[in-house]
């Protein structure tokens, strides 16, 4: 019996042996990025780097998880130290790179920027990964203006003013207005924790003055939230077939369950999965691009979204088929 | 160094040897709304003596100090400094023509070191001469023998050592006139013996020090002069040599030694069922005071007495458990009880009137009512509130037993008078019927006629079977009230006085004497 | 009448500056108290500045009561109610069905998790005698991460008919739930403060705690109820804020609300440095704050210029309340009233 274990025990680990010597090398890297309790997006963001760099598809990775940008900056030296191949960063603060970058440059490290930018020369890295917030806005107004409603009358609920993500999908916005297209007939904003109540009070304060307007264009899918509160209070209809069009950003599970039961009408990409792509880069080693490089994200109505969808491309928790989160 | 020798032709014709006067302050008078703080005081200071500056609270000593170093502004007098007339408008003022300070919390930064310290504040340029200040530091301190490198930082030093260096800085200063006010305080004895002897070695360079302590032996040790005041007045100013110690206790106290006659109200009353009201045996507190026993019985008015700083205060607070107690044992009606904090000294019947009635005392910025009511109210306990009507009934009461004078129940206490806010503090206490009232200062700072309605209220309660401990500045006070006096004498009982023997005469002759 | 007019007095301002803001209002728009009946339940502003102060104001109460006895404030509040609703979510989530009963169940929970938090910063404060502001920093820096992974990672939903009732309206109730939740917690309170001595004992030992011990009171004890109070007060305000957003975001649920709360103190004329207060002051400057709010959105104020009138407005409210101002008010009118040769009550003090 202790003599077959032993035997069985010898062959495996042999077995495995032979498996390391003859398997490719894994590819060594390093990522440094946000905090995963930052938000539902960076969870999102965090789990996936960890399921495409696995040791499963040949990566021998490490990721550091800090909002802090100088800890971030010590994580990135540590691991060009230990000699990685690639560095991924997501960085807490656009400055203050500089050096670093230099130094991966140096050491031959390939530096892949994802999600956010830093203020440095082109040269100090090779690619940079990110969503293009203007193309979520216009993505957005597009899908608005092939509507064909009889009169475009928005309350615009904006973000964290100044931030990446309010300049890019306002922007839009606010072009379309200039053009003529639309009447932006309220412009709040849900303040710097993008609050849900804040952009109830938005409309909230629409409604009590008079206002008329058919659309609800709120930066994310919180606010949208708490704009959809405000009119079910007020028993103003809302969603397919009603009259006010319900417009959220992110592609939060909850929201995209709530446009496909036609409670709310449209929901805007964000995407936090940059993971796959930046993978593709460095399977494809020089052929990989250079600079900044958006990302294809997509737009989900009533009519487009499916299950399959919402389980890929949504983040955070689902609520199920058919429930509404009101 | 200056040492200048003037000699004095006396009437007799004989030739002396005396040393000129560096500071005259004549007829001095300051005044603060409402209160007259110095009356026409006198004080002279001759180059190369010790001065002892003497009195009982309130007597004028930090008044007549702050006008010497220019921190007050004195209403009328003269003060001459080297025999030229000065009128010092600040205390920058005054170190510029040579009076320095080190007062009892040293005003040094205890992060920088010795050097630093030195010069801190000095220097007329932004530029630093390290190296130089740490060679004249070092010259500086080895020369008066203190023990302390330029390098160290002060924290590193002793308490005693950091008051040196305040005292070498205010010499390095040039300084003529040194006043110390109260250096010992928080020195142990060899740390004292340090000090003094630096004193002396200051007094052979001719500088003239003003010394202020509430510690009468070291007052011999080291003084060469005495001026008593007592309350804001001048008393006079003696030798040391011929001041008996006996003598300074009772100018400083106002008694004349043979003013004996006094009242006597109630004799210590018989012991009532076999047992104290309160005993404690080998009573000691984290404030200091040595280990003591003590009784009171039902119906005594007994009193600490000693001077400021004997401990008179830390022993009856020692007996509340105002303060951490470390030690001792307690018995009540015979019956053993231990009292950690306030609350229980309370359950068994005892109040406290603090000596410190801003501090200890009053909740300023709440009414009247809720200072009568609070000790009994939280007797009661937290879940079993007063009704609003009680509350004002209560208050009612004591605001007309005791004659307080108030807008209403509603208004803050801090908005009262001193005497006002004392007798709220005392209906507090009455209302909670004590068994045993102890009364700190009840009558300090008090208009004449409160101070005997409190007299008269403390045997009122006594007759009515209320122990009460009471402690007053004022010995005839005490005379008046007590039965007994306990007397202490740096942080120990000294000796305990009744009867016959109950008189001012022995009291001060106790207090000097530490019953020797 | 003494006391009418100095309790009086603390409330007077913010009850003036809230006259102003609907006077204000009211000028825009006549219609603002206007209150209709949609879908069985009232609707119009003010029922919207109720609904929506609703977790201010409890949160105010219990930072009034802990910055009397302290004589600091609570910044960890808002993070406080986010960890006791993840608590409540994910228990009510975990449990078999989503009745009243395990709603009722996981509220508790959550405040015994409010408790415990405030005993946490209680005991820094009360008995290691940290800063009130540095001590609540703790909590305020680690525990939206607290939230995050008790809500395993994911913004876990709470759609169901019943919690989503809690956040707006019972069916045959005319006023949101919410309304009535701070309405009965209020009047709860009440009760606590007139059961007990707690607001005697808590001013005694803000305003002089070597005299309350001396008295009795033990300062440390009454410093920590008066924390785990307030964190009952963040479980019954994240309770509140989780039914109505439907979903729980450790993120962002009550976010920035603790230095409303603290500003509702100070409106309501509560001094900060401890000592004595007026809940009903705090309540009222909470209301000020929300209407202040909506105000400005009536108003249409630029989105890009709202803070800087709101921190305007609010520099000229907090030196109007100080205390120089006060004295110098409190002088001129003695000056007018002397001058008229006014009533008898003036001179006496």
């Amino acid at each position: 019996m202790a003599f077959r274990a032993k035997t069985v025990l010898t062959v495996l680990v042999l077995l495995a042996a032979v498996g390391a010597a003859f398997a490719a090398p894994a590819i060594k890297v390093g990522i440094v990025n946000l905090p995963p309790e930052e938000s539902g997006y960076r969870q999102a963001n965090v789990e996936d780097m960890n399921n495409v760099f696995s040791k499963a598809n040949g990566y021998d990775a490490k990721q550091t998880n800090t909002g802090d940008n100088s800890e971030q900056i010590a994580a990135a030296q540590g691991y060009i130290r230990d000699g990685v191949d690639y560095l991924l960063i997501s960085a807490a603060n656009a400055s203050g790179w500089d050096n670093v970058l230099q130094s991966a440059k140096k050491a031959g490290v390939t530096v892949f920027l994802f999600d956010r930018l830093i203020d440095t020369d082109a040269a100090n890295y090779r690619a940079a990964l990110v969503s293009d917030m203007a193309a979520e806005g216009e993505n957005a107004v597009n899908w608005l203006l092939k509507q064909k409603l009889a009169s475009y009358n928005v309350i615009l609920i904006r973000g964290q003013l100044g931030s990446a993500a309010e300049l890019g999908r306002s922007g839009a916005l606010l072009k379309a207005r200039d053009a003529g297209k639309l009447k932006i007939v309220a412009d709040g904003t849900g303040g710097d924790s993008w609050s849900l109540e804040e952009a109830r009070k938005v409309v909230e304060a629409a409604i009590t003055a008079g206002k008329d307007f058919n659309v609800i264009y709120a930066e994310n899918d919180g606010m949208a939230q708490g704009a959809v509160q405000a009119l079910d209070a007020a028993g103003i209809s809302h969603g397919k077939g009603g009259k006010v069009k319900i417009i959220g950003f992110d592609f939060n599970r909850f929201a995209l369950r709530n446009v496909q039961a036609g409670y709310w009408d449209c929901d805007v990409q964000c995407s936090p999965r940059q993971a796959a792509e930046i993978a593709t880069w460095i399977k494809a080693g020089k052929k990989a691009p250079t600079g900044k490089v958006f990302q294809k994200e997509i737009i989900a109505d009533t009519a487009t979204i499916t299950d399959k969808l919402i389980a890929e491309k949504g983040i955070n928790a689902d609520p199920g088929k058919g429930v509404i989160t009101k | 160094m200056r040492r200048t020798a003037i000699i004095v032709y006396t009437a007799s014709g004989e030739k002396q040897l005396q040393t000129p006067n560096v500071l005259e302050m004549r007829g001095i008078c300051k005044s603060f709304p409402g209160v007259r703080a110095l009356h026409d005081v006198s004080f002279t200071l001759r180059s190369g003596e010790v001065h002892a500056l003497m009195g009982e609270n309130g007597a004028g000593k930090s008044t007549l100090i702050k006008v010497m170093t220019g921190v007050y502004e004195k209403d009328s007098g003269q003060i001459t400094v080297e025999g030229k007339a000065m009128h010092f408008r600040s205390p920058q003022d005054a170190q510029a023509f040579g009076v320095g300070t080190v007062y009892q919390e040293i005003s040094l930064c205890h992060n920088l070191t010795v050097a630093e310290n030195m010069f801190i504040g000095r220097g007329r340029y932004a530029f630093v001469d390290w190296k130089g200040m740490r060679e004249k530091t070092a010259r500086l301190l080895d020369s008066l023998g203190i023990p302390a490198r330029p390098t160290q930082q002060l924290s590193s030093c002793s308490l005693a050592v950091q008051q040196m260096i305040a005292i070498a800085r205010a010499i390095d200063m040039d300084c003529r006139i040194l006043i110390l006010d109260e250096p010992t305080s928080s020195l142990d004895e060899d740390e004292v013996r340090k000090l003094f002897s630096l004193m002396r070695e200051l007094k052979s360079r001719g500088v003239g020090i003003v010394f202020v302590t509430h510690f009468l032996d070291q007052v011999y040790e080291i003084s060469d002069r005495i001026t008593v005041l007592r309350n804001g007045e001048f008393i006079g100013d003696y030798d040391a040599s011929s001041l008996p110690q006996l003598e300074l206790v009772s100018k400083m106290m106002g008694k004349a030694l043979d003013d004996v006659s006094q009242i006597k109200k109630r004799e210590v009353p018989a012991l009532e069922g076999g047992a104290p009201v309160f005993e404690a045996q080998g009573l000691s507190s984290a404030a200091g005071v040595r280990p003591f026993d003590f009784a009171i019985r039902k119906g005594e008015v007994n009193g600490f007495t000693g001077l400021l700083g004997s401990g008179r205060s830390e022993s009856v607070r020692a007996i509340y458990a105002a303060d951490k107690v470390t030690g001792g044992e307690i018995k009540v009606h015979g019956r053993k009880a231990r009292i950690g904090e306030p609350i229980q000294a309370m359950k068994l019947g005892i109040g406290y009137l603090p000596e410190d009635r801003k501090g200890d005392g009053i909740i300023a910025e709440l009414s009247v009512r809720d200072n009568i009511i609070l000790a009994l109210q939280v007797m009661k306990g937290f879940f079993k509130p007063f009704s609003r009507k009680e509350a004002e009934s209560f208050a009612d009461e004591y605001i007309e037993r005791l004659n307080i004078k108030t807008a209403s129940t509603s208004t803050p206490i801090k908005s009262l008078s001193g005497g006002n806010q004392q007798k709220v503090i005392l209906a507090r206490w009455l209302l909670t019927h004590p068994e045993y009232l102890i009364l700190d200062e009840p009558t300090r700072g008090i208009d004449v006629g409160t101070k005997v309605e409190i007299q008269k209220l403390v045997l009122k309660l006594a007759e009515e079977g209320v122990s009460v401990t009471f402690i007053s500045s004022e010995i005839e006070e005490m005379l008046r009230t007590c039965s007994r006096l306990i007397v202490m004498k740096d942080r120990a009982i000294v000796g305990e006085l009744s009867g016959e023997s109950l008189t001012e005469r022995d009291v001060l002759h106790v207090i000097a004497g530490g019953g020797e | 009448m003494a006391r009418m007019r100095s309790r009086g007095f603390q409330v007077f301002l913010p009850l003036s500056v809230l006259a102003i803001l609907i006077l204000i209002n009211l000028i825009k728009g006549a219609d603002y108290f206007s209150i209709s009946i949609i879908n069985g339940a009232l609707y119009g502003n003010i029922p919207n500045i109720l609904f929506g102060a609703s977790e201010l104001v409890i949160l105010s109460i219990g930072m009034t009561l802990v910055t009397s006895s302290s004589g600091g404030q609570d910044i960890s509040v808002g993070v406080a109610g986010a960890i006791t609703s993840s608590v409540f979510v994910r228990l009510l989530l975990s449990s078999g069905g989503i009745t009243w009963a395990a709603i009722l169940a996981a509220f508790l929970a959550s405040c015994a998790v409010g408790i415990a938090i405030g005993a946490f910063n209680g005991a820094l404060v009360a008995v290691f005698k940290v800063q009130p502001m540095v001590a609540t920093l703790i909590l305020f820096t680690a525990g939206r991460s607290v939230a995050f992974l008790i809500d395993g990672r994911l913004s876990p939903i709470l759609a169901n008919d019943l919690t989503s009732q809690v956040g707006s309206v019972i069916p045959g109730v005319p006023i949101q739930t919410p309304i009535i939740l701070t309405a009965v917690f209020i009047a709860l309170f009440a009760v606590l403060l007139r059961t007990t001595n707690l607001k005697l004992y808590s001013q005694c030992v803000g305003i002089n705690q070597k005299a309350a011990r001396l008295n009795g009171i033990n300062p440390v004890r009454i410093k920590f109820l008066t924390y785990m109070i307030l964190g009952v007060c963040s479980a019954v305000a994240g309770f509140i804020a989780v039914t109505k957003a439907g979903r729980h975001d450790s993120v962002n649920l009550l976010k920035y609300v603790e230095m409303d709360a603290i500003l509702a103190v100070a409106i309501g004329g509560n001094p900060l440095g401890g000592g004595t207060f007026s809940i009903a002051g705090s309540i009222i400057g909470a209301y000020t704050i929300e209407v202040l709010n909506r105000t400005l959105l009536r108003l249409e104020v630029d989105t890009e210029t709202i803070k800087a009138f709101k921190a305007a407005f609010i520099i000229i409210l907090m030196v109007i309340a100080s205390p120089v101002v006060r004295q110098f008010a409190a002088r001129g009118s003695r000056w007018m009233r002397d001058r008229l040769g006014g009533s008898a009550q003036a001179g006496q003090r």
